[in-house]
This record gives structure tokens, sequence and C-alpha cells, in this order.
């Protein structure tokens, strides 16, 4: 079976050197054989993909049918794993990892190159950056991570495993999503890069990779979310980031990717830009092989990097390689890219997204200086210093606070220039909405003054009632405009605003979206923990809520061994709800692991609502009774409301327009459209 | 009012932070799970415990934060404080977010004003236009990318 994994993978490599090499040639070579050279180049393309594919089946199906002669799936699988992890295997690991990469990425090719008839030259290039990068992947695969190698010796009973972290549903979704990010981001890319090379007239390439970019965008968010979901509910420690290095390498793309999807808008709707977004749109994809030889490479220490390898080598070079190549054809051809328009006025759209992009570069900026600096003090110094969450804490939190104010003014400020006459009527009452939130939070004795985290807090309280009333507004005043044109109802017209420019207010859905998550992070300084040992009736108060141990007990399953507590949860006399803290041992692989217990209080505390969150920290081996930690954290689940929120606006941002309705004026003036800018 | 509700009444709820609270955050488990030393959770943390009761042991005997933090130095190395600190070298980690803010609004400054002060170019392949037929562009221009709702409306007023 690995025979035929390893014999997929030669045949992707030498289909993708063709499709580079062929498609290269065609598109130096003018005449009638380039076109049928560049049509090989395409399908060889196309083949790489079902070659790609057929490997990775091969993969899944030695983890399904335990072929321990494989040398991967003995590292990472074992007889009772169950279904949905193994086939999670596939991402498990080092070489799966990086094939299930390639495998992506050629789903991303093979699209795009069945739809090479929008625009065939373009596509021809970026079929061809495309190739290059895949031939890199698959040069990985074939000579320094090798998905197939095979186990030497005898043939062992039963393999290690997969990590117990790992052996959670939302490690099922988690890494392909934020795969699907990271590897989409090649995408927009190729075109960028395509339409530099060829000196593309105008910006169709734009209007072609836009849809990439939301979708791949909208991938990397809910990945970057999964991620934190998956590190507050199964590593244990109460939070949901930690500023590891690993967290890291996924923010910092999506960083520049969220600066490119707005700054794009400029050189849409005023080819203004053009520079600063191909470079964007580069770092973004170059971010993301940086994050990758990070998490590889073992150049910077992390609690869920893979193990350290040669393959960090080969990505230093990949993205020394990709830099120059950048760069030369940046040289070569920038004067292709000069701003068609120049900037008018200070307080208008354009400068609200300079400012913005400014600001997400800088915090991309900070991330990565965060993440390398004890390796730069390493070099300068030769001393290990750390730079964890107190740094990110300072620097970065500001920041953030400034980039929420500009979500909350950018959408009101016009393209071209806005009177300040405007301004004033926009922003009057989501700015009494703000400030009244501060006043009475102060009122109610919030004291900003007394620790910097209630500082913070307050803030971000206030810019997220900013955000929120600003699209607000935004929406009822559009609707309005509509309602008194069309007679419709305020809810309908609003509905009908949304469909005449979706990616416009799909945008804004997102802005809110993003005020949800702030109101979910602003309660981490009012967390609340305690820890107790529990024997049988004994109680611990966190909060309103009185916990009392039930019970305590141990079960035996075939993939691990599990003690478990029972913890009745009241609050006043009322039980609200059972918990099952637990903690298990992994046979195969010999760990442990504990598999916290959370409730979100939305029942009882809509507006309030907490994480009840116990954790099963371990036993008291005088007493036997278990060790029970409780955290209480408020708000948070509105971070996950948030990311809803903001995965359905990119969803009713991809939704196609309506064609716009115009509908007749009680005057002779002609109608004006609304909401045709973005 | 959700937001003013919500936060509020957790007021009472996080302003019991000690100074154990403090430290305990300023410093990172040596066990190798990159936690602070207060949130690592591990089962069988040879480090954790032994080190949180040190720190409740220097904070009883009244030792200063400073002297705390150093007697962590020194018992498990440098990588034991969390963040950077503002001596020697350390002091660049802090400065450089501050610099590239500096820069980066000095930059967008220039690009501003050389934006301001240079005329546009054309985009290839299409002809200048100027005068009167330029401002029927404009008009149309504002009125396509909408400006904004209370100026279609103001505008359509002024019209009536």
């Amino acid at each position: 079976m690995s025979y035929i994994g390893s014999f997929a993978l030669l045949v992707a490599l030498g289909l993708s050197v063709y499709s580079f090499v062929a498609g290269i040639l065609a598109l130096a070579r003018e005449g009638p054989g380039s076109e049928r050279l560049g049509e090989t180049a395409r399908r060889a393309g196309v083949a790489t993909f079902a070659a790609v594919l057929l490997a990775s089946v091969v993969l899944v199906t030695a983890a399904f049918q335990d072929d321990f002669s494989n040398s991967y799936i003995f590292h990472h699988s074992n007889r009772d794993l169950s279904a949905p992890y193994k086939f999670a295997v596939l991402w498990s690991g080092q070489e799966g990892s990086l094939l299930f990469w390639s495998l992506l990425l050629g789903t991303y090719g093979f699209v795009l190159r069945i739809r090479h008839k929008t625009d065939q030259r373009l596509f021809a290039y970026a079929s061809v950056i495309i190739a290059a990068v895949q031939v890199f992947f698959l040069l990985l695969l074939n000579f320094a991570a090798h998905p197939f190698a095979m186990m030497q010796g005898s043939l062992p009973a039963d393999g290690n495993g997969l990590n117990p972290l790992l052996q959670y549903p939302e490690m099922v979704i988690h890494p392909p999503m934020l795969y699907l990010g990271y590897v989409g981001f090649t995408i927009p890319f190729a075109f960028a890069l395509g339409a530099l090379i060829m000196k593309y007239p105008g910006e169709k390439w734009i209007h072609i990779t836009r849809r990439w970019t939301m979708v791949t965008w909208a991938f990397l968010t809910v990945g970057i979310f999964l991620g934190a979901h998956w590190a507050y509910a199964v590593l244990g420690w109460g939070g949901y980031w930690g500023w590891d290095p690993v967290e890291n390498a996924s923010l910092m793309p999506w960083l520049t990717g969220t600066a490119f999807l707005h700054s794009v808008m400029m050189q849409e709707k005023r080819g203004m830009l053009k520079m600063w977004n191909i470079w964007l749109v580069f770092a973004t994809f170059w971010l993301a092989i940086l994050g990758t030889f990070l998490t590889r490479s073992g150049i910077i220490s992390s609690v869920h990097a893979f193990a350290q390898s040669s393959i960090g080598t080969w990505f230093a070079w990949f993205l020394a390689l990709s830099f120059a190549t950048f760069v030369f054809f940046f040289v070569r051809n920038k004067s292709h890219l000069r701003s068609e328009h120049k900037l008018e006025s200070l307080v208008s759209r354009e400068s609200s997204f300079l400012f913005n992009n400014l600001l997400l570069l800088l915090a991309c900026f900070t991330v990565l200086w965060g993440t390398w600096f004890p390796k730069i003090s390493e070099w300068v110094e030769d001393s290990k210093i750390t730079v964890g969450p107190p740094f990110y804490n300072k620097v970065a939190v500001p920041v953030a606070l400034l980039l929420l104010l500009l979500t909350a003014v950018g959408p009101l400020l016009a393209w071209r220039k806005t009177s300040l006459d405007s301004l004033k009527r926009n922003f009057l009452w989501p700015t009494y909405g703000s400030v009244a939130v501060g006043v009475a939070m102060i009122i109610f004795g919030v004291r900003p003054w007394n620790d910097i985290s209630y500082f913070y807090s307050l803030m971000a309280a206030m810019l997220a009632m900013l955000v929120g009333l600003t699209v607000l507004s935004e929406f009822v005043r559009g609707g309005r405009v509509i309602a008194g044109k069309s007679g419709q109802g305020l809810l309908g017209a609003m509905l009908h605003l949304w469909h005449r420019n979706t990616r416009r207010y799909g945008g804004y859905i997102v802005h809110f979206g993003v005020a949800v998550v702030i109101i979910g992070i602003l309660g981490a300084p009012f967390n609340k923990e305690a820890e107790r040992e529990m024997g049988y009736g004994d109680k611990m108060s966190i909060g309103p809520y009185t916990l009392v141990c039930r019970s305590f007990t141990q079960e035996d399953k075939p993939n691990y061994g599990s003690e478990w507590a029972i913890i009745d949860v009241f609050k006043g006399d009322r039980q609200i709800t059972t918990m099952y803290p637990e903690r298990r041992f992994y046979k195969a692989s010999q760990q442990t692991q504990t598999i916290p217990q959370i409730h979100p209080t939305i029942s009882e505390d809509f507006l309030l609502v907490k994480d009840l969150y116990l954790v099963y920290e371990g036993v008291n081996q005088d007493s036997g009774h278990p060790i029970i930690k409780a955290h209480l954290n408020p708000l948070v689940p509105w971070i996950w409301i948030g990311l809803i929120v903001m995965v359905f606006g990119t969803v009713t941002a991809l939704v196609p327009n309506a064609a716009p309705v115009r509908v007749s004026a009680p005057v002779r003036a002609e109608p004006a459209p609304v909401g045709a800018g973005d | 009012m959700l937001l003013i509700v919500a936060v509020t009444s957790l007021m009472g709820a996080g302003d019991e932070s000690t100074r154990f609270n403090d430290l305990g955050h300023r410093m990172m488990c040596v066990c190798g799970c990159s936690q602070i030393l207060l949130e690592c959770n591990h089962v069988g943390c040879g480090y954790s415990d032994k080190m949180r009761a040190e720190l409740v042991a220097a904070l009883d005997r009244g030792d200063s934060d400073d002297l705390t933090l150093q007697a962590f130095v020194q018992k498990y190395g440098t990588t034991v404080i969390a963040a950077p600190t503002a001596t020697g070298f350390n002091r660049v980690a802090w400065i450089m977010p501050f610099l590239a803010l500096g820069v980066g609004v000095a930059g967008t400054v220039v690009i501003v004003r050389a934006w301001k002060n240079r005329p546009a170019a054309a985009p290839s392949g299409v002809a200048r236009v100027a005068g009167t037929e330029l401002d029927r562009f404009r008009r149309q221009a504002r009125e396509e990318t909408e400006e904004d709702f209370g100026a279609a409306t103001e505008s359509k007023d002024k019209r009536q």
C-alpha cells in the first residue's frame, strides 16, 4: 500500500515540475505551439492534484487498516483509535500535515485551472506560480519528510497512538480550517504576482481573486478561533490565547490578510495603493510559510510545535527564494503600479484605510518581533529570555484598541472627502452611546485608574459599543432612505439595502462580530478561580455558585482509562447542572490528559453569560480524593458568538449583489443609487 | 446597556488580586509547558507546585517584588520571567514596537503629503479628461460611490 503512495508522490512531483517548466515556456514563447504547451501544463497541474489526492487516500487508508509497517502510521495511530481521529492522522504529524498542505494546494490549483477560461493568460501565470509552490512541497515530501517511510525490523503489534491533546473533536476541524486559510492565500498571491509579471492592465485580477481572498480569510479566521477554543477546552488552563509562537504564527498572516482585504478596496475604487497591496498579499503568503517554518524547524520553542527536524532548512531556502523572486519582479515592473489618483483629504475613507493598514501592520510587527525576540536576544547576548503574555498584553492591546476605534470610524467616512457636518451627523449618536457606556460603568464602580486592565476593559467596552452603534446606524440610515422611497418597512428596507451591496454590509456585520468578540475578551480581568480537594459531599464556592462533589469514579475504555468526578452545581438553593471533570490516561502513548468541563451559564445569566470551567487536576495520594480546580470566566461565550457573527458576515458578503433597483423620486432629480460603495 | 450591566456586575469579582497573583502571572512555569506559572495545570508537573510554594514562602518572608523575582531568576534562570526586563539589550524588545509605530506614522504622513501634492497618473490606455467633462465624471462617481446616505438625502433635499 505504501508503495502506491510513494509512487503517487513521485508522479505528483514530476507532474508539478512539468506544469511549472512547460507553463513558463508556454508563457515565454509566442506562436501556435505555445498554446498547446500551455494546455499540457494546465492539465499536468490538474493531474498533480489527482496524484496528491491518491497519496492522501493511501495514507488515510493505511491509518484505517492499522498498517504499522508505515512509520508515520506507527507513530501517530493505534488500533483502538476511533475513526474520526484515524482520519485526522493525515494532519497530526509532520509528514502527514505537509501532505495535507500539498493536497489543499492541489485542490485550490485544480479549481483555478478548471476555471481558466475566465482569463486564460492571467490564469496561466497564476497556475505556474502555484506549480512552483507545489514543487517545493512535493520535494519536501519526496526527499525530506516522507509520509510513506517504512518501519525497520519486525512489525510492531500496535502503534504509539495519537497525541492525547489532539484527541478532541475540534482537532478534526481546526487544522483543516487553518490550513485552508494558510494555503488559500497562495491563490491571491499567485494572481497578484502573475498580474505584476505580465503588467496586467486594470484591476480585473482583484475582482477575480476577491472571493478567493474572502473565503481564504474566513477559513483562517475560523481556524484561529477554533484553535483558541481548542486551547480553552482541552489544555485546561482556563484561557484561550497564550501568545504561543504557534498561535502567533497563525495570527500574523491573518493580520496582513485583513489589511489586504481593506486596502484592496482602495485599488478597486480609486486605483491607489497598488504597490502596497502587492506587498501585502506577498507578505501574507510569506508569513503563512514563515509560520510553517516556525512550527516545524524547532527554531523557536512552542508548546505545540512539531518535532525539530531538518526541514527547517528547506523552508528557510524557500522563504529566501520566494522573497528574492518577488523583489526581482517588483523592482522590474513597479512602474506599472503607479497610483491613478491622489488623496484629496485626510478625512476620507482612503486615509482611514491607510491608518487601518498601519495599525494592522504594526500589530503584525509586534507579534513577529515578540515571537523572534528570544532568538535575537540569544544571538546578541547569548542569554535566553521569555517573551510571554505580559509583553503582548502591554504592547498589542493598545494597538488593538486603536484598531477598534478605526473599525468604528472608518465605515462612516466617505470616499475622497468627508465634510465636518457629515462627520458630526454620523457620529453624534454612536458617540453619545459609547460615552454613556463609559460613564455608566464608572458610576457603577469600574475604576480604570486603579488598574490598567480595568482601563483596557472600559475602553474596549466603549469602543465595542461605538462599533456596534455605527454599524447599526449605517443600516438604519440606509434602510430609512430606501423605506422612504419604496414604502417598505424598515427591516425589509435594511434587507434590501444589504442585498444591493452585500460586500459592504456583510463587511459591517463582520465588524459587528468583531465588537462582540471584544466584549467576550474584555471579561478576562474579572476571571476568578478556586481549587480544592473534594471528597464525598465536599463543597467549594466560586462566584455565585456552590460546587458539591457527589461522587468520583474510574472507568476503563479500549483507548484510555479515566478518572472523573461528579460535581453538582448550585446557584443559591437551586441545582443548575451536574458537571463531570475528567482525567484520562491514554494507553498507547502512555500520556495523561485532563478533559475540562465547561458549563456556559447562558440559561441563568443571558446578559452576564459566563463559563463555569472545571478541571480534574489529580488525586491526593493520601486521601484518594480528587483535586478540582474551578474557573469562572465572564463573557467568554461571547467570543464564540462573535465568531459566528463574523462568519455570517463573510458569507453574506459573498452573496452576489442584487441588480440595483432604481425607484422614482417624487421630484425630477435622478435617483441616487444607494449603497453602491464599499 | 447589556455591556454596562455585564461589566459592572463583574467588578466585585476581580478586585482581590493579590501580590501572589501578580507575581505568579509575571513568571513562567519552567517545566517546558510555556505557560504562566499560575496557569500551568499539567498533571504531575514537577515544577509549578514547588514554585508556587516558594512564591508563597517569599511573600510570607516579606520579600519585595524585585527580590522575589531575582531569587527565582537565580534559581531557574532568566527564562522564568514572562516578559523582557527593562534593562540592557532587553529594552530593545519594548522600544521596537513604539519605534515601528513612529516610523509607520511618519511614513504614512510622508505618503499622504506626497499624494496630495502629486498629480495623479492617468491609467494606462485611458485618455485624460478635464474641464466640464471631468466635473461630470466626478459628480457621477460621487453619486455612484455614494459618499453617505445623509449626503444623498441632503442633496435630494437641496434639489427639492
